[in-house]
Protein backbone atom coordinates (compact mmCIF):
# COMPACT_ATOMS: atom_id res chain seq x y z
CA UNK A 1 0.00 0.00 0.00
CA UNK A 2 1.34 3.61 -0.80
CA UNK A 3 1.90 6.35 1.75
CA UNK A 4 -1.06 8.58 0.16
CA UNK A 5 -3.35 5.58 0.36
CA UNK A 6 -2.42 4.71 3.73
CA UNK A 7 -2.68 8.48 4.87
CA UNK A 8 -6.14 8.96 3.36
CA UNK A 9 -7.16 5.86 5.06
CA UNK A 10 -5.79 6.32 8.35
CA UNK A 11 -7.67 10.21 8.09
CA UNK A 12 -10.77 8.69 6.94
CA UNK A 13 -11.37 6.33 9.53
CA UNK A 14 -10.03 8.56 12.17
CA UNK A 15 -12.70 11.39 10.93
CA UNK A 16 -15.71 9.21 10.75
CA UNK A 17 -14.50 6.68 14.22
CA UNK A 18 -14.19 10.46 16.18
CA UNK A 19 -17.64 11.66 14.57
CA UNK A 20 -19.43 8.16 15.39
CA UNK A 21 -17.66 8.17 18.96
CA UNK A 22 -18.36 11.68 19.74
CA UNK A 23 -21.86 11.35 18.66
CA UNK A 24 -22.66 8.39 20.95
CA UNK A 25 -20.80 10.63 23.52
CA UNK A 26 -22.53 13.55 23.25
CA UNK A 27 -26.06 11.65 23.06
CA UNK A 28 -24.85 10.22 26.24
CA UNK A 29 -23.99 13.82 28.03
CA UNK A 30 -26.67 15.47 26.91
CA UNK A 31 -28.84 12.84 28.36
CA UNK A 32 -26.92 12.82 31.95
CA UNK A 33 -27.59 16.59 31.58
CA UNK A 34 -31.74 16.03 30.99
CA UNK A 35 -31.99 13.93 34.07
CA UNK A 36 -29.91 15.77 36.55
CA UNK A 37 -29.13 19.17 35.78
CA UNK A 38 -26.49 20.11 38.49
CA UNK A 39 -24.29 16.79 37.36
CA UNK A 40 -22.80 16.38 34.08
CA UNK A 41 -21.72 12.75 33.09
CA UNK A 42 -18.52 13.73 31.28
CA UNK A 43 -15.50 15.58 33.27
CA UNK A 44 -15.05 19.00 31.72
CA UNK A 45 -11.88 18.46 30.25
CA UNK A 46 -12.82 15.95 28.01
CA UNK A 47 -14.62 18.47 25.42
CA UNK A 48 -12.20 20.81 24.96
CA UNK A 49 -9.47 17.81 24.45
CA UNK A 50 -12.13 16.36 22.11
CA UNK A 51 -12.44 18.88 20.26
CA UNK A 52 -8.38 19.54 19.94
CA UNK A 53 -8.46 16.41 18.49
CA UNK A 54 -11.37 16.54 15.98
CA UNK A 55 -9.99 20.01 15.17
CA UNK A 56 -6.44 18.97 14.54
CA UNK A 57 -7.52 16.17 12.13
CA UNK A 58 -9.80 18.35 10.29
CA UNK A 59 -7.15 20.93 9.94
CA UNK A 60 -5.11 18.07 8.16
CA UNK A 61 -8.15 17.05 6.18
CA UNK A 62 -8.68 21.14 5.20
CA UNK A 63 -5.10 21.56 3.70
CA UNK A 64 -4.94 18.06 1.93
CA UNK A 65 -8.86 18.42 0.52
CA UNK A 66 -8.24 22.28 -0.51
CA UNK A 67 -10.79 23.62 1.48
CA UNK A 68 -11.09 26.32 4.70
CA UNK A 69 -10.87 24.66 8.04
CA UNK A 70 -14.60 26.58 8.61
CA UNK A 71 -16.45 25.13 5.85
CA UNK A 72 -16.09 21.48 7.76
CA UNK A 73 -16.26 22.91 11.49
CA UNK A 74 -19.28 24.14 11.19
CA UNK A 75 -21.82 21.09 10.04
CA UNK A 76 -18.62 18.39 11.52
CA UNK A 77 -18.75 20.56 15.32
CA UNK A 78 -22.47 21.27 14.96
CA UNK A 79 -23.65 17.77 14.08
CA UNK A 80 -22.28 15.75 16.48
CA UNK A 81 -21.38 17.67 19.12
CA UNK A 82 -23.64 18.70 22.10
CA UNK A 83 -23.08 22.44 21.52
CA UNK A 84 -25.96 24.72 20.35
CA UNK A 85 -25.00 26.12 16.91
CA UNK A 86 -25.39 29.62 17.90
CA UNK A 87 -21.98 29.03 19.73
CA UNK A 88 -20.64 26.49 17.27
CA UNK A 89 -21.12 29.23 14.47
CA UNK A 90 -19.61 32.11 16.63
CA UNK A 91 -16.40 29.48 17.01
CA UNK A 92 -16.46 28.49 13.02
CA UNK A 93 -15.75 32.21 11.81
CA UNK A 94 -12.82 32.68 14.66
CA UNK A 95 -11.51 29.27 13.81
CA UNK A 96 -11.69 30.72 10.25
CA UNK A 97 -10.24 33.89 10.64
CA UNK A 98 -7.35 32.65 12.85
CA UNK A 99 -6.55 30.66 9.96
CA UNK A 100 -7.02 33.51 7.74
CA UNK A 101 -4.63 35.96 9.53
CA UNK A 102 -2.18 33.44 9.87
CA UNK A 103 -1.77 32.77 5.73
CA UNK A 104 -2.41 36.72 5.38
CA UNK A 105 0.94 37.94 5.73
CA UNK A 106 2.97 35.92 3.88
CA UNK A 107 0.25 36.18 0.96
CA UNK A 108 0.34 39.99 0.94
CA UNK A 109 3.98 39.84 1.29
CA UNK A 110 4.38 37.51 -1.69
CA UNK A 111 2.26 39.49 -3.60
CA UNK A 112 0.15 36.62 -4.43
CA UNK A 113 -3.26 38.07 -2.07
CA UNK A 114 -3.58 41.13 -3.98
CA UNK A 115 -5.11 44.12 -1.72
CA UNK A 116 -6.35 45.83 -4.65
CA UNK A 117 -8.59 43.27 -5.21
CA UNK A 118 -9.54 42.73 -1.99
CA UNK A 119 -10.11 46.25 -0.28
CA UNK A 120 -13.46 46.65 -2.83
CA UNK A 121 -14.82 42.91 -2.42
CA UNK A 122 -14.56 43.28 1.82
CA UNK A 123 -16.03 46.59 1.83
CA UNK A 124 -19.49 44.80 0.39
CA UNK A 125 -18.82 41.44 1.96
CA UNK A 126 -18.03 42.53 5.28
CA UNK A 127 -20.95 44.83 5.87
CA UNK A 128 -22.92 41.83 4.50
CA UNK A 129 -21.29 39.57 7.01
CA UNK A 130 -22.59 41.84 10.07
CA UNK A 131 -26.30 41.26 8.03
CA UNK A 132 -26.17 37.64 7.76
CA UNK A 133 -24.72 37.22 11.50
CA UNK A 134 -27.38 39.35 12.89
CA UNK A 135 -30.21 37.28 10.79
CA UNK A 136 -28.35 33.75 12.07
CA UNK A 137 -28.42 34.61 15.33
CA UNK A 138 -31.94 35.88 15.13
CA UNK A 139 -33.19 33.09 13.40
CA UNK A 140 -34.37 29.22 15.16
CA UNK A 141 -31.79 27.07 15.31
CA UNK A 142 -33.56 24.09 13.50
CA UNK A 143 -34.30 27.01 10.52
CA UNK A 144 -30.30 27.55 10.28
CA UNK A 145 -29.49 23.69 10.75
CA UNK A 146 -31.95 23.28 7.55
CA UNK A 147 -30.28 25.97 5.72
CA UNK A 148 -26.64 25.63 6.42
CA UNK A 149 -26.88 21.66 5.73
CA UNK A 150 -28.54 22.98 1.93
CA UNK A 151 -25.55 25.08 1.71
CA UNK A 152 -22.99 22.24 3.00
CA UNK A 153 -25.20 20.45 0.20
CA UNK A 154 -24.81 23.26 -2.33
CA UNK A 155 -20.61 23.28 -1.49
CA UNK A 156 -20.42 19.71 -2.16
CA UNK A 157 -22.10 20.18 -5.60
CA UNK A 158 -19.69 23.33 -6.48
CA UNK A 159 -17.14 21.20 -5.23
CA UNK A 160 -17.83 18.26 -7.61
CA UNK A 161 -18.75 20.69 -10.93
CA UNK A 162 -16.95 23.72 -10.80
CA UNK A 163 -14.00 23.82 -12.87
CA UNK A 164 -10.63 25.58 -12.13
CA UNK A 165 -8.86 28.01 -14.62
CA UNK A 166 -5.57 28.51 -14.26
CA UNK A 167 -5.08 31.12 -15.85
CA UNK A 168 -8.21 32.65 -17.11
CA UNK A 169 -8.62 34.28 -20.35
CA UNK A 170 -9.41 38.27 -20.03
CA UNK A 171 -9.54 39.73 -22.95
CA UNK A 172 -10.40 43.05 -21.92
CA UNK A 173 -10.96 45.09 -18.45
CA UNK A 174 -14.25 45.92 -17.37
CA UNK A 175 -14.29 49.66 -16.90
CA UNK A 176 -14.95 49.80 -12.94
CA UNK A 177 -11.77 47.55 -12.55
CA UNK A 178 -9.87 49.74 -14.88
CA UNK A 179 -11.18 52.94 -12.90
CA UNK A 180 -9.94 50.71 -9.59
CA UNK A 181 -7.13 49.75 -11.33
CA UNK A 182 -7.12 46.31 -10.28
CA UNK A 183 -4.69 44.34 -11.97
CA UNK A 184 -1.15 43.04 -11.60
CA UNK A 185 2.02 40.66 -12.51
CA UNK A 186 2.77 37.87 -10.36
CA UNK A 187 6.44 35.59 -10.27
CA UNK A 188 4.80 32.28 -10.93
CA UNK A 189 7.50 30.03 -9.21
CA UNK A 190 6.90 26.68 -10.56
CA UNK A 191 7.46 27.99 -14.38
CA UNK A 192 9.58 31.11 -12.97
CA UNK A 193 7.36 33.62 -15.60
CA UNK A 194 5.80 36.60 -14.28
CA UNK A 195 1.98 36.26 -15.10
CA UNK A 196 0.24 39.79 -16.09
CA UNK A 197 -3.05 39.65 -14.51
CA UNK A 198 -6.61 41.84 -15.28
CA UNK A 199 -10.29 41.32 -14.15
CA UNK A 200 -13.72 41.81 -16.14
CA UNK A 201 -17.29 41.26 -14.89
CA UNK A 202 -16.16 43.31 -11.63
CA UNK A 203 -20.13 44.66 -10.88
CA UNK A 204 -21.21 41.19 -11.31
CA UNK A 205 -18.40 40.00 -8.73
CA UNK A 206 -19.10 42.46 -6.78
CA UNK A 207 -22.98 41.79 -6.50
CA UNK A 208 -22.42 38.43 -5.83
CA UNK A 209 -20.43 39.05 -2.70
CA UNK A 210 -23.58 40.46 -1.34
CA UNK A 211 -25.03 36.97 -0.81
CA UNK A 212 -21.46 35.38 0.10
CA UNK A 213 -21.02 37.72 3.25
CA UNK A 214 -24.46 37.10 3.85
CA UNK A 215 -24.02 33.36 3.77
CA UNK A 216 -20.09 33.88 6.00
CA UNK A 217 -22.03 35.51 8.81
CA UNK A 218 -25.11 33.53 8.59
CA UNK A 219 -23.19 30.31 9.11
CA UNK A 220 -20.30 30.75 10.18
CA UNK A 221 -18.57 28.67 7.76
CA UNK A 222 -15.61 31.43 6.22
CA UNK A 223 -16.23 32.16 2.53
CA UNK A 224 -13.35 30.62 0.58
CA UNK A 225 -15.47 28.22 -0.91
CA UNK A 226 -17.52 30.83 -2.42
CA UNK A 227 -14.88 33.60 -2.74
CA UNK A 228 -12.03 31.27 -5.06
CA UNK A 229 -14.60 30.62 -8.27
CA UNK A 230 -16.17 33.79 -8.34
CA UNK A 231 -13.13 35.50 -8.19
CA UNK A 232 -11.35 33.06 -10.56
CA UNK A 233 -13.84 31.71 -12.78
CA UNK A 234 -16.53 34.98 -13.05
CA UNK A 235 -14.11 37.89 -12.30
CA UNK A 236 -11.02 36.29 -13.70
CA UNK A 237 -8.19 36.45 -11.09
CA UNK A 238 -5.84 33.92 -12.07
CA UNK A 239 -6.22 30.57 -9.78
CA UNK A 240 -3.50 31.87 -7.59
CA UNK A 241 -3.58 35.10 -6.92
CA UNK A 242 -7.77 33.99 -6.54
CA UNK A 243 -7.01 31.34 -3.88
CA UNK A 244 -4.53 33.70 -1.80
CA UNK A 245 -7.09 37.02 -1.98
CA UNK A 246 -9.73 34.71 -0.94
CA UNK A 247 -7.85 33.89 2.28
CA UNK A 248 -7.21 37.01 2.77
CA UNK A 249 -10.12 38.47 3.15
CA UNK A 250 -11.89 36.09 5.02
CA UNK A 251 -9.59 37.85 7.52
CA UNK A 252 -11.63 40.93 7.35
CA UNK A 253 -14.63 39.43 6.24
CA UNK A 254 -14.93 37.10 8.82
CA UNK A 255 -13.54 39.80 11.66
CA UNK A 256 -16.86 41.74 11.10
CA UNK A 257 -18.82 38.98 11.71
CA UNK A 258 -16.87 37.32 14.65
CA UNK A 259 -17.73 40.70 16.19
CA UNK A 260 -21.55 40.52 16.27
CA UNK A 261 -21.13 36.90 17.34
CA UNK A 262 -18.72 38.12 20.36
CA UNK A 263 -20.57 41.11 21.22
CA UNK A 264 -24.12 39.02 21.41
CA UNK A 265 -22.27 36.21 23.49
CA UNK A 266 -22.04 33.28 21.21
CA UNK A 267 -18.21 33.05 21.54
CA UNK A 268 -17.38 30.09 24.45
CA UNK A 269 -13.25 29.78 24.81
CA UNK A 270 -13.67 26.67 26.36
CA UNK A 271 -14.70 25.77 22.68
CA UNK A 272 -12.72 28.55 20.68
CA UNK A 273 -9.13 28.45 21.92
CA UNK A 274 -9.02 24.24 21.39
CA UNK A 275 -10.46 24.63 18.42
CA UNK A 276 -8.23 27.45 16.78
CA UNK A 277 -5.18 25.75 18.09
CA UNK A 278 -6.17 22.22 17.17
CA UNK A 279 -6.91 23.56 13.38
CA UNK A 280 -3.68 25.46 13.04
CA UNK A 281 -1.14 22.90 14.29
CA UNK A 282 -3.52 20.23 12.10
CA UNK A 283 -2.93 22.93 8.85
CA UNK A 284 0.69 22.64 9.69
CA UNK A 285 0.58 18.56 9.80
CA UNK A 286 -1.16 18.99 6.21
CA UNK A 287 1.22 20.87 4.67
CA UNK A 288 3.96 18.67 5.23
CA UNK A 289 1.60 15.37 4.36
CA UNK A 290 0.43 17.47 1.30
CA UNK A 291 3.82 16.86 -0.23
CA UNK A 292 3.73 13.17 0.15
CA UNK A 293 0.26 12.48 -1.34
CA UNK A 294 -1.90 12.50 -3.97
CA UNK A 295 -4.60 15.27 -3.11
CA UNK A 296 -7.32 14.47 -5.39
CA UNK A 297 -8.07 11.22 -3.44
CA UNK A 298 -8.37 13.01 0.04
CA UNK A 299 -10.24 16.13 -1.71
CA UNK A 300 -13.14 13.34 -2.57
CA UNK A 301 -12.98 12.03 1.34
CA UNK A 302 -13.04 15.57 2.21
CA UNK A 303 -16.34 15.99 -0.41
CA UNK A 304 -17.54 12.59 1.35
CA UNK A 305 -17.27 14.13 5.04
CA UNK A 306 -18.68 17.08 3.89
CA UNK A 307 -21.71 15.52 1.87
CA UNK A 308 -22.07 13.20 5.17
CA UNK A 309 -21.92 16.32 7.34
CA UNK A 310 -24.64 18.03 5.40
CA UNK A 311 -27.14 15.43 5.47
CA UNK A 312 -26.81 15.44 9.17
CA UNK A 313 -27.19 19.10 9.25
CA UNK A 314 -30.50 18.80 6.74
CA UNK A 315 -31.79 15.76 8.68
CA UNK A 316 -31.05 17.59 12.36
CA UNK A 317 -32.47 20.29 11.35
CA UNK A 318 -35.81 19.09 10.01
CA UNK A 319 -35.57 16.85 13.06
CA UNK A 320 -35.45 13.49 10.94
CA UNK A 321 -32.06 12.68 12.24
CA UNK A 322 -31.78 13.96 16.46
CA UNK B 1 -2.37 50.39 -17.27
CA UNK B 2 -0.10 50.56 -13.95
CA UNK B 3 1.77 47.40 -13.58
CA UNK B 4 3.02 45.94 -10.12
CA UNK B 5 5.72 43.38 -9.95
CA UNK B 6 6.25 43.68 -6.21
CA UNK B 7 3.92 43.77 -3.17
CA UNK B 8 3.22 48.02 -2.95
CA UNK B 9 4.17 49.85 0.09
CA UNK B 10 0.63 49.99 1.61
CA UNK B 11 0.40 45.85 1.19
CA UNK B 12 3.57 45.40 2.47
CA UNK B 13 2.74 47.91 5.79
CA UNK B 14 -0.79 45.83 6.15
CA UNK B 15 1.40 42.53 5.85
CA UNK B 16 4.02 43.55 8.31
CA UNK B 17 0.96 44.90 11.49
CA UNK B 18 -1.20 41.94 10.60
CA UNK B 19 1.36 38.98 10.98
CA UNK B 20 3.01 41.12 14.53
CA UNK B 21 -1.10 41.82 15.79
CA UNK B 22 -1.69 37.67 14.53
CA UNK B 23 1.37 36.51 16.56
CA UNK B 24 0.80 38.61 20.11
CA UNK B 25 -2.89 37.87 19.90
CA UNK B 26 -2.36 34.24 19.00
CA UNK B 27 0.29 34.25 22.35
CA UNK B 28 -2.49 36.22 24.04
CA UNK B 29 -5.31 33.48 23.62
CA UNK B 30 -2.87 30.30 24.31
CA UNK B 31 -1.90 31.92 27.70
CA UNK B 32 -5.21 33.99 28.66
CA UNK B 33 -6.51 30.14 28.30
CA UNK B 34 -3.81 28.06 30.28
CA UNK B 35 -4.81 30.86 33.17
CA UNK B 36 -8.27 29.95 33.10
CA UNK B 37 -8.55 25.91 32.46
CA UNK B 38 -5.64 26.25 35.52
CA UNK B 39 -8.07 28.63 37.72
CA UNK B 40 -5.39 30.59 38.42
CA UNK B 41 -8.51 33.27 38.40
CA UNK B 42 -11.69 32.01 39.07
CA UNK B 43 -13.69 31.71 36.32
CA UNK B 44 -16.80 33.59 35.93
CA UNK B 45 -18.83 29.96 34.99
CA UNK B 46 -17.17 27.31 36.86
CA UNK B 47 -15.42 24.90 34.20
CA UNK B 48 -17.44 21.90 35.44
CA UNK B 49 -20.68 23.65 35.35
CA UNK B 50 -19.67 24.88 31.73
CA UNK B 51 -21.25 21.73 30.03
CA UNK B 52 -24.81 22.93 31.37
CA UNK B 53 -24.79 25.92 29.43
CA UNK B 54 -23.05 25.21 26.20
CA UNK B 55 -26.09 23.74 24.77
CA UNK B 56 -28.39 26.54 25.44
CA UNK B 57 -29.44 28.99 22.45
CA UNK B 58 -27.12 32.14 22.84
CA UNK B 59 -29.79 34.64 24.72
CA UNK B 60 -30.65 31.96 27.19
CA UNK B 61 -27.12 31.11 28.14
CA UNK B 62 -26.71 35.36 28.69
CA UNK B 63 -29.59 35.30 30.71
CA UNK B 64 -29.12 31.66 32.78
CA UNK B 65 -25.66 32.65 33.39
CA UNK B 66 -25.95 36.65 34.11
CA UNK B 67 -23.41 37.50 31.60
CA UNK B 68 -23.42 41.34 29.43
CA UNK B 69 -23.93 42.12 25.85
CA UNK B 70 -21.32 43.91 24.20
CA UNK B 71 -18.21 44.91 25.86
CA UNK B 72 -19.79 44.33 29.08
CA UNK B 73 -17.05 41.46 29.47
CA UNK B 74 -14.77 44.08 29.57
CA UNK B 75 -16.13 44.60 33.25
CA UNK B 76 -15.16 40.90 34.38
CA UNK B 77 -11.93 40.32 33.01
CA UNK B 78 -10.49 39.50 36.09
CA UNK B 79 -12.54 36.12 35.79
CA UNK B 80 -10.32 33.16 33.89
CA UNK B 81 -12.88 33.01 31.41
CA UNK B 82 -13.47 36.16 30.54
CA UNK B 83 -10.13 37.17 30.17
CA UNK B 84 -9.89 34.69 27.13
CA UNK B 85 -11.38 37.44 25.27
CA UNK B 86 -8.56 40.04 25.44
CA UNK B 87 -6.99 37.70 23.00
CA UNK B 88 -10.02 37.27 20.95
CA UNK B 89 -10.99 41.02 20.74
CA UNK B 90 -7.22 41.13 19.08
CA UNK B 91 -7.51 38.85 17.11
CA UNK B 92 -10.93 40.24 15.62
CA UNK B 93 -9.40 43.84 15.82
CA UNK B 94 -6.04 43.56 14.20
CA UNK B 95 -7.54 44.26 10.93
CA UNK B 96 -8.51 47.55 11.95
CA UNK B 97 -5.22 48.67 12.98
CA UNK B 98 -3.81 47.25 9.68
CA UNK B 99 -6.17 49.51 7.73
CA UNK B 100 -5.80 52.67 9.70
CA UNK B 101 -2.12 52.45 9.27
CA UNK B 102 -2.68 51.77 5.24
CA UNK B 103 -5.02 55.14 5.12
CA UNK B 104 -2.44 57.51 5.30
CA UNK B 105 0.14 56.38 2.22
CA UNK B 106 -3.12 55.83 0.16
CA UNK B 107 -3.78 59.23 0.69
CA UNK B 108 -0.25 60.60 0.44
CA UNK B 109 -0.27 58.23 -3.10
CA UNK B 110 -3.07 60.27 -4.35
CA UNK B 111 -5.24 56.99 -4.52
CA UNK B 112 -8.45 58.89 -3.16
CA UNK B 113 -10.47 56.30 -4.26
CA UNK B 114 -8.79 53.66 -1.98
CA UNK B 115 -8.43 55.80 1.18
CA UNK B 116 -11.96 56.61 1.25
CA UNK B 117 -13.01 52.47 0.49
CA UNK B 118 -10.50 52.02 3.55
CA UNK B 119 -12.01 54.22 5.49
CA UNK B 120 -15.40 52.93 4.98
CA UNK B 121 -13.97 49.12 5.99
CA UNK B 122 -12.60 50.96 9.38
CA UNK B 123 -16.14 52.59 10.15
CA UNK B 124 -17.73 49.22 8.87
CA UNK B 125 -15.76 46.89 11.67
CA UNK B 126 -15.78 49.56 13.77
CA UNK B 127 -19.67 49.50 13.55
CA UNK B 128 -19.26 45.70 13.93
CA UNK B 129 -17.08 45.44 17.23
CA UNK B 130 -19.24 48.40 18.41
CA UNK B 131 -21.76 46.36 20.38
CA UNK B 132 -24.41 49.02 18.92
CA UNK B 133 -25.50 46.01 16.62
CA UNK B 134 -27.77 43.51 18.80
CA UNK B 135 -29.52 40.63 17.12
CA UNK B 136 -33.36 39.43 18.26
CA UNK B 137 -33.50 36.54 20.33
CA UNK B 138 -34.90 33.31 19.18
Amino acid sequence: MSYGRFIVMCIAVVSIGLCLCFSGLAESGQQAAEMSPDSSATPWWVWPLVLFVVTFVLGIAAVLGGVGGGVLFVPIIGGFFPFHLDFVRGAGLLVALAGALAAGPGLLKKGMADLRLAIPVAVIASSCAIVGAMIGLALPANVIQTALGITILGIVAIMLIAKKSEYPDVKQADALSTALRINGIYHEVSTGQEVNWKVHRTPQGLATFIIIGVMAGMFGLGAGWANVPVLNLLMGAPLKVSVATSKFLLSITDASAAWIYVNNGAVLPMMVVPSIIGIMLGSIVGVRILAKTKPTAIRYMVICLLLFAGTRALLKGLAIWK
Amino acid sequence: MEKKLKATEEQLTYAKILDMGMKIGLLALIITFIVYISGVLTPHIPVNDISKYWGMPVHQYLEAANIPHGWGWLGMIGKGDFLNFTGIAFLAGITVICYIAIIPILFRKKDTVYGVLAIVEVLVLVLAASGILKSGGH
